[in-house]
């Protein structure tokens, strides 16, 4: 190497860590809102060289396809609770580092024990029995489900990840099974039975859901947060090493967790299927399961922010669904938006954290 | 003897986030000269050195290397300047053998032949008097053949200027003794070495000149024949600072802990303890001296309930009652429930007595979270706790909400200590409990440890400083390999006594695969 043409090498730019405390809440809202209108404005410019449609009524067709009437605010509210319900219910094992993504197969392998209990004991007992039974089932399928991969991982440290995930395609099979031997047409397709399904309050099919969701936020926020046994879990996840020295049963804290996770991912499927669709199908969850995932992570993992990040969440799904519809453009378009907008949202967090320096004249940077 | 210079730091400035490494830092080295860089920690040693080895950029300044403007962006660049940097962690790929690690990552012009670099790290491992065999696999070394390849890797790329980043901390006083005339050998032949340590008497008796760091700024450099440990001290610290550990009798010692033929076997079922056995007393402090890696940490460990024990007993006995009981195969809960009150400070801070995303509020629970009734935690406790030790041992810290890992290591140590300390013990074990920490915070901590040993408590203290071992312990215990090789009195022990039993092999072993 030359050591002449060295002097002009200093890297163009280099990248400089935060200091967490420099950045005020009001910079940390700018850097967010920068974030959001840019992505905003990289889509928009996509919008029109790729469809030629005006941006600016694009994103005003998403607002409609949101807000645009009573109904479609009650289906964003229960779309928002029922994503946010199965985010609360992968938290606890996210922040004990266990790697749970298999929410989508507890989710749904609860809904299908309630939905058998719905169609096989539907006629023999009360409607309150009924939906007690259905509760307890759901909730308890959930937790068998979750229960698999705790136990290996606790006892011969097996990888939690695969362990999850092959579990959601066990469920989405007998699922798939039960429609087959079940459905007597031979369709595959379960006719919704309504007439079991979880109450009505107030006139709202979705109300419920949404009180119970909220609830539950309240309730996981409250156990992670002053709880000793959430306690136990951020030690356990932080560090097994110290929660070794304090004695801490590393092996109940990870089954403890994950029944938690699976009962509130049981929950969710009871809300699914015995509050909302009274039948089942293989993509009852719809991808929640793993949706929840990035809403827990963009929360960093606190209930209460989890409000937010699922309803961003939903509020592109359900925008760029309407996009679709009103301007008959292929629904990959509105993928490719919601895709660019979360880019930039989990991109500037970076920024929130990293201050890019780039090369300037030595005597101006001294 | 006016020397040419080999090296320039010129106004050198890096910072992280808040903290400030370096600050406009001066620092020349000339040829054929020895420098040390002193400093407490985080005062900016290590940085300034990765900056000029390559592995940070400087947010300013300037390095010149002889006499030129040099632009270091890589450790690659570095090489090229014929800079070479041998850091505390070692970087060697077990499974090779010295020659082919030293080989690793050489871009030489022509064929790559083994036994050409095996011809030339033999030239130089007997031009400087090194002691290794070139063939042997790098998992079959002891830590100081390990240094000694890692030095032999930067010699090989042909570096002139070395720094080494703190190279006696994993020595015996033998093998430092040994690293350090290889080191004037290489300053005869013209090599420019510079040592980053916080041992004042290493820095007297190998450096020429040494360069004292404070706060990221060089706070003068001075001959080493001009000055003295005082001196250095004070130029550190900006103060004058008394270097003398209290060392009272202890107080009617009665047995408090007895451990007897102990052994235990790690994951892997190699042997970490073989037939230890040692008593300690309530009103004194043990030492326990050894290289690191001797079965320290499992000893503490198996004595706390962590680890699991396949013979012998640990005894406790109960200051108030007498009592016997046996701690054995009992987890720290157990050992709290039976009435023990065993406080332990571990190696790791972060990893294992803290939890350092946590606040020092939610820290202070660590111990105590599953005290009281019901199903939720109680703060106020903790909280009450968290400010008498921020109080009384003057942590420095945004306040008691503050996640421990932003704190500096002198910071986080108090807090952990404190913590201990705080659950009123009668055994206190504490491991390497001031390693990273600057003089002062050190000194706090040996003040707190002879504190708890007036106050009656059995205070077990693993250390790596020997002068330290021996100026602060009554009873010192040498451990080599799992087994303990001789127990030394603090107030009478020579240091060579306490190398030689630090590397003593055991009559009885016959190849561990250690030596």
């Amino acid at each position: 190497m030359s050591k002449t043409e060295s002097k002009k090498r200093t890297p163009f730019v280099h990248i400089v860590k935060r200091d967490p405390a420099s950045l005020t809440w009001y910079h940390k809202l700018l850097v967010r809102g920068v974030a959001i209108v840019a992505a905003l404005l990289v889509c928009g410019v996509l919008i029109t060289l790729l469809t030629g449609k005006n941006p600016i009524e694009v994103y005003g067709s998403m607002i409609d396809g949101v807000f645009g009437s009573s109904r479609r605010v009650w289906n964003m509210l229960q779309g928002v609770a029922m994503l946010l319900c199965v985010s609360l219910a992968v938290t606890p094992a996210f922040k004990m580092k266990f790697w749970n993504i298999g929410a989508e197969g507890q989710v749904l392998i609860s809904g299908l024990a309630c939905v058998a209990t719905m169609m096989f004991l539907g006629d023999k007992m009360p409607l309150w029995l009924l939906l007690t039974v259905m509760t307890v089932v759901s909730i308890l399928s959930g937790m068998i489900w979750a229960l698999l991969p705790a136990v290996f991982k606790a006892y011969w440290n097996t990888n939690e990840t695969l362990f999850t995930l092959m579990m959601n395609y066990v469920a989405t099979q007998l699922v798939a099974y039960f429609l087959k031997v079940f459905v007597k047409d031979g369709s595959g397709v379960l006719s919704p039975m309504d007439q079991y399904g979880l109450p009505v309050i107030g006139g709202q099919a979705y109300l419920l859901n949404i009180i119970l969701v909220a609830l539950i936020t309240v309730v996981v926020y409250i156990y992670l947060k002053y709880s000793k046994q959430g306690y136990e879990i951020s030690v356990v996840g932080e560090s097994e090493n110290t929660a070794r020295y304090i004695g801490i049963n590393v092996k109940k804290v990870i089954i403890r967790t994950m029944l938690v996770s699976g009962a509130i991912c049981g929950i969710a499927g009871l809300l699914l299927v015995g509050g909302t669709n009274h039948t089942i199908s293989t993509t009852t969850v719809g991808g929640r399961g793993f949706t929840a995932i990035m809403v827990s992570w963009l929360a960093k993992f606190n209930p209460l922010y989890m409000i937010l990040t699922s309803a961003l969440v939903i509020f592109l799904e359900k925008g760029a669904q309407q996009v679709s519809t009103d301007f008959r453009i292929s629904s990959s378009i509105s993928d490719i938006v919601t895709g660019i907008i979360l880019l930039f949202i989990i991109g500037c967090e970076f920024f929130l954290q990293y201050r890019v320096v780039i090369r300037k004249n030595r005597k101006e940077n001294a | 003897m006016e020397k040419p210079i080999a090296l320039a730091c010129r106004g050198i400035t890096k910072t992280f986030g808040r903290v400030v490494a370096n600050r406009n830092c001066d620092l020349t080295v000339y040829k054929g000269e020895i420098l040390a860089i002193l400093g407490e920690n985080g005062s900016g040693k290590t940085t300034l050195m990765n900056m000029v080895a390559g592995i940070y950029f400087p947010d300013a300044g300037q390095i010149f290397v002889n006499g030129e403007e040099a632009v270091i962006a890589s450790p690659k660049d570095a090489f090229a300047y014929k800079i070479g940097m041998i850091h505390q962690h070692f970087k060697l790929v077990d499974v090779f053998t010295a020659c082919e690690n030293i080989a690793l990552g050489v871009e030489d012009e022509g064929r790559f032949r083994l036994s050409d670099v095996r011809k030339k790290v033999i030239e130089i491992t007997q031009r400087y008097g090194f002691i290794i065999d070139p063939d042997k696999r790098v998992a079959d070394m002891s830590v100081s053949e390990k240094q000694t390849v890692e030095i032999l890797k930067v010699l090989y790329r042909g570096a002139d200027i070395l720094i080494l980043d703190e190279p006696t901390a994993v020595l015996t006083p033998q093998e430092t003794e040994k690293l350090f005339a290889v080191l004037r050998r290489m300053r005869e032949d013209g090599k420019s070495i510079i040592i980053i340590t916080h041992k004042m008497h290493e820095v007297l008796s190998i450096s020429d000149r040494v360069a004292v760091l404070r706060r990221g700024e060089n706070a003068g450099t001075v001959n080493t024949a001009d000055t003295n440990a005082a001196d250095l001290t004070e130029m550190m610290m900006g103060q004058k600072v008394e270097l003398n550990i209290e060392r009272s009798e202890p107080k009617n010692p009665t047995e408090r802990l007895k451990v007897s033929n102990l052994s235990a076997v790690n994951e892997e079922g190699r042997p970490v303890l073989t037939d230890i056995s040692f008593t300690a007393y309530s009103g004194e402090i043990l030492g326990i001296a050894g290289i690191a890696g001797s079965g320290q940490r499992e000893l503490l460990e198996a004595i706390a309930g962590l680890q699991s024990v396949q013979e012998g007993s640990i005894e406790y006995q109960d200051p108030k009652t007498g009592k016997l009981e046996d701690l054995r195969d009992k987890n720290p809960i157990q050992i709290r429930d039976l009435g023990v009150r065993l406080s332990f400070v571990p190696e790791d801070r972060l990893g294992m007595g803290l939890v350092g995303n946590m606040d020092i509020v939610d820290n202070m629970m660590l111990r105590s979270y599953q005290k009281g009734q019901g199903f939720f935690l109680h703060r106020k406790e903790p909280r009450d706790l968290a400010q008498t030790i921020i109080e009384d041992l003057q942590v420095v810290t945004p306040g008691a909400s503050t996640p421990v890992r932003q704190l500096s290591g002198g910071n986080v140590q108090k807090v952990l200590v404190g913590r201990e300390i705080a659950a009123a013990p009668t055994v206190l074990m504490a491991a390497y409990p001031v390693r990273g920490l600057d003089v002062n915070a050190s000194y706090t901590i040996y003040n707190l440890l002879n504190r708890q040993k007036e106050n009656g408590v059995a205070v077990i203290f693993v250390g790596e400083d020997l002068d330290v071992l021996m100026e602060l312990c009554d009873r010192i215990l040498v451990v080599n390999a799992g087994r303990v090789t001789g127990t030394v009195d603090g107030r009478t022990a020579k240091k060579d006594e306490i190398g030689l039993l630090m590397t003593k092999s055991h009559e009885n072993v016959a190849g561990e695969g250690e030596q």
